[in-house]
């Protein structure tokens, strides 16, 4: 058995072990860290495909950003998750139903798919070919290759990705943010438009007497 | 034994089947069934990232790449909605996401 065979069966038990701890652990908090830990393994799997670009993108956006988010929310919401976790026994078989079903579909698929005979004509992309890149010296690398892609015949759908960040970005603002009354804040408008009248006040006062 | 496209296929679809199944038994859990949800947009990913590298066609990579930002964005969107749900009803039960009833 080769090294990246080895690593594969590491990474691809790990994914599943951990995606199975997710929707089955009773602590949510346990449940957002082994997601990180199957984000992080899937990653892995993804440098072994020699999709290295995707495989940090993952790490970075997945683990350093939404699995934060998902910490970050259920740590701050004060929830009673035992509650909530009540029925399980219930809807297990349900959705063990579905997830056999859809096992099984899959792997039918999966079992008799092959390549079309024209599956060439796919690789004959004017670009790199992810399976070729970093092979030939010289030869762009896969986060090259997938950016001269990206910044040109996939230009448009790159700005609308941009696009759809932005406005997830705003609209979670939106939603969550919350116009208080009655807290110390700090008012720059009244704090420049202050006059020396308003804040100095001259009392003469008379001397040993104090104020 | 050499690892071919099945093996990465069978991992996807064995993860997008726990993903779906972690979306019905955690039915009252919205933040789980968040993760559930991240969890199948993973498996999708990994299909199309073995297809990309397997085809030796890139345009799978950047698909996934449009696939990893739509998570993002749902992710931030759906956490928002639920922060503000928590705030105004004071749980996060899925049975009682029924206020639009009436």
């Amino acid at each position: 058995m080769t090294f990246a065979a080895l690593a594969f069966w590491v990474f691809a038990v790990s994914t599943i072990g951990f995606g199975l701890i997710v929707i089955f652990a009773r602590n949510p908090v346990h449940s957002v860290l082994c997601l990180i830990t199957a984000f992080i393994s899937v990653a892995g799997l993804f440098v072994l495909m020699g999709a290295e670009y995707l495989a940090f993108l993952l790490v970075i956006v997945y683990v350093g950003a939404v699995a934060v988010l998902f910490l970050f929310v259920v740590m701050m919401l004060d929830v009673d998750f035992t509650e909530l976790k009540s029925g399980l026994a219930e809807y297990l078989p349900y959705g063990l139903v579905v997830a056999i079903a859809i096992l099984v579909n899959v792997g039918l698929i999966v079992a008799a798919w092959q390549f079309p005979d024209d599956a060439e004509l796919a690789r004959q992309h004017p670009y790199v070919a992810a399976g070729e890149t970093g092979l030939a010296t010289g030869a762009p690398t896969n986060a090259e290759a997938l950016g001269l892609l990206l910044y040109t015949d996939y230009v448009h759908y790159f700005q609308i990705a941009g696009m759809i960040l932005l406005v997830a970005m705003i609209g979670a603002i939106i939603l969550t943010f919350r116009e208080r009354t009655g807290v110390k804040k700090q008012d720059v408008t009244r704090q420049t438009n202050r006059t020396r009248e308003e804040a100095v006040d001259v009392v003469s006062v008379p001397t040993g007497k104090g104020i | 034994m050499e690892i071919g496209l099945g093996h990465y296929l069978t991992v996807g679809a064995i993860l997008f089947a726990i993903g779906t199944c972690g979306i019905f038994i955690n039915r009252k859990n919205v933040i789980i069934i968040l993760m559930s949800i991240e969890l199948m947009l993973l498996a999708v990913n990994i299909n199309f990232v073995a297809f990309s590298q397997f085809l030796g066609d890139l345009v799978g990579q950047v698909f996934a790449f449009m696939v990893l930002t739509v998570a993002a964005a749902e992710a931030a969107i759906g956490l928002a909605i639920l922060v503000t749900f928590f705030r105004n009803r004071g749980d996060i039960s899925v049975d009682h996401a029924n206020m639009m009833k009436n």
